[in-house]
């Protein structure tokens, strides 16, 4: 059985006490989206500005458990500073992270969710820094959806931001 | 049978406890401490069999073959219903009790077919504020169709609704929509005052009894309501199959709900003639061996004494809040009455600033289920300014010590987040 020291890791713990980047820009002229996990009820509001190619600042507001939470603050410090399309690499690595088969993590034990066949390979955890942390998550399959909530709701920002960005 | 005891007695628990198979496992090395009945409860040993049984012995079709086991597939389904129209004090179970999929079906039922029939715009229906999605959303479709006005009876900070503005709110509604039993506070509203309120006024009322039915003596005729919904899964019972009661004169004139077999005394190519009551509104083959189940449920709930059940949870209600109190004082906020004999077992709570869904999975690692999230009550939430709650329900076959348990386990998680 999965223990809680694999859920909770203490950088998880930290960043839902102190959470970083947290608040809203104003928005216009900020990028504003919304997400949530219908399951529990958490919210999560994404807002980030894009200035160039970069994303320059981003705020994380809502509220919701300690993995949606603290998963939207460690993105918020991630991708801060990053350029859009890397910002795209960091989300594709994470959720593929997120959707390893957690037979293949170390001291897996009890079946879990399948990896769906849609999502990408096997990603390189190592490139993920301090949001490998997240990857115990995946022993607890229910809480798979609190850790992206906040990476779907910022893709879905960035969506937008395309859609406008390539109007008059 | 089960234990079976007078409406004074205490229930013999730890007797009662070896009929629900379930209950005996362990989870991560601990046994299992299952407070969630609210959400579906656990099946007795009576129903199992019962179901395994029927389908070794009896499968057929209902209603169509004249061979033999058909025949006494039909009675056997039609036994059920007779004992769960008997179960909720039915005048006429074999014309007023319509199985379902689920309560949610059943209110989705009304809203389709009484709701289609008689709402429209300029028309309004009054709902509570602490309806489960089930009671608000089938109404919400409908009057986007329709074009009908909701409104709503606000809830007290005690959890409680506030019925001092009920004479205005319920003037010139068609409809009013009532949880029996507030599935996140607990809260037993006053169904039959508020249905005589309606009735003055000329409404109908629609009352989802998925939390008091399995918890509770129901007596159609004195809870007033004209519908009636309930699942049978939190009473013991079988997922997949729910009823709907309602009033003979009421079902009568309304068309089908689904269409196809079973439904239908005549079709033609130039149309159709549909069925007599109840089987008009049970399109397709019905959930025959679930059927079983619920009737073994009832005769299992009618075996204990829902008298018995009731004052079994009363007691360990008060048990539960008065322990949580002890222990965690103003740590643990508890939603809803404060008089347990205002609610049924039902205790939603926040825990320090602990969120629900990370309260539950520590409370896991101690073989502890609750429920955590919003309890498909969204508005009721909003009401009380939280996005989740954790919550934790009782059942005939829960004691002290699984609310020792929970105490124990709620300790652990305040120290586990410092």
């Amino acid at each position: 059985m999965a223990g809680l020291e694999d859920l909770y890791r203490e950088i998880i713990l930290d960043h839902y006490r102190s959470p970083r980047n947290r608040g809203e820009l104003a928005s216009p002229p900020a990028y504003r989206v919304e997400g949530f996990n219908p399951l529990c009820g958490d919210e999560i509001v994404v807002t980030f500005e894009i200035e160039g190619e970069a994303v320059s600042d981003i705020k994380i507001g809502g509220s919701g458990c300690s993995i949606s939470q603290s998963s939207a603050s460690l993105m918020s410090a991630a991708v801060k500073g990053k350029t859009v399309p890397e910002v795209r690499d960091l989300i594709h690595t994470f959720k593929g992270m997120m959707s390893i088969h957690e037979s293949t993590l170390p001291g897996a034990g009890e079946d879990g969710e399948a990896a769906d066949p849609a999502e990408p390979g096997p990603p390189d955890i190592e490139e993920l820094g301090e949001l490998a942390a997240l990857q115990g998550v995946v022993k607890f399959p229910v809480r798979i959806k609190c850790a992206t909530l906040g990476w779907n709701t910022l893709a879905q920002g960035l969506d937008e931001a395309d859609a406008a960005g390539s109007a008059p | 049978m089960a234990n079976v005891t007078g409406p004074a007695e205490a229930l013999d628990v730890t007797l009662l406890r070896k009929d629900f198979p379930l209950l005996s496992r362990e989870v991560g090395g601990h046994p299992i401490v299952y407070l969630d009945s609210a959400a579906s409860a656990q099946r007795p040993r009576q129903v199992l069999d019962a179901m395994r049984e029927y389908d070794e012995t009896t499968h057929a079709n209902v209603h169509r073959g004249v061979y033999r086991i058909a025949e006494e597939a039909t009675r056997r389904f039609e036994a059920a219903r007779e004992a769960v129209g008997r179960f909720i004090g039915a005048p006429t179970p074999s014309r007023e009790v319509l199985f379902s999929k689920n309560a949610t079906e059943g209110l989705n039922l009304v809203a389709r077919t009484w709701g289609r029939t008689h709402l429209g715009p300029g028309d309004a229906i009054l709902l509570t504020e602490m309806e489960h999605h089930a009671n608000i959303v089938p109404w919400q479709m409908l009057a986007e169709e329709r074009g009908f006005t909701i409104r709503w009876i606000p809830v007290t900070d005690d959890g409680l609704l506030d019925l001092d503005q009920l004479d205005r709110l319920v003037d010139g509604v068609k409809l009013v929509g009532i949880t029996c039993m507030s599935n996140v506070l607990g809260t037993l509203n006053p169904v039959s005052e508020i249905a005589r309120v309606a009735h003055a006024a000329g409404a109908v009322v629609v009352a989802d009894g998925a939390q008091s039915v399995p918890h509770l003596p129901t007596d159609v005729s004195t809870l007033g309501c004209d519908f009636l919904a309930f699942s049978a899964h939190k009473m013991l019972g079988p997922t997949g199959i729910g009823v709907l009661w309602g009033k003979e004169e009421l079902l009568e004139p309304l068309p089908p709900f689904l269409g196809g077999g079973e439904m239908i005394l005549d079709v033609r190519k130039d149309g159709f003639t549909p069925n007599d009551l109840p089987w008009r509104f049970e399109a397709g083959t019905p959930p025959i061996t679930e059927a079983i189940g619920l009737g073994a449920a009832v005769d299992y709930l009618e075996g204990v004494g829902m008298e018995a059940v009731r004052s079994h949870e009363i007691a360990l209600t008060a048990y539960a809040m008065e322990t949580l109190r002890e222990r965690f004082g103003d740590d643990l906020r508890l939603f809803g009455p404060p008089d347990p004999s205002d609610r049924g077992g039902v205790l939603s709570f926040a825990f320090r600033d602990v969120h629900p869904h990370d309260l539950s999975q520590i409370l896991d690692q101690y073989g502890v289920c609750i429920r955590a999230g919003h309890h498909c009550a969204k508005p009721l939430m909003r009401r009380f300014g939280v996005n989740a709650t954790a919550r934790a329900s009782v059942a005939l076959y829960n004691d002290e010590s699984d609310v020792d348990a929970l105490a124990d386990a709620l300790a652990a998680a305040g120290a586990f987040f410092g």
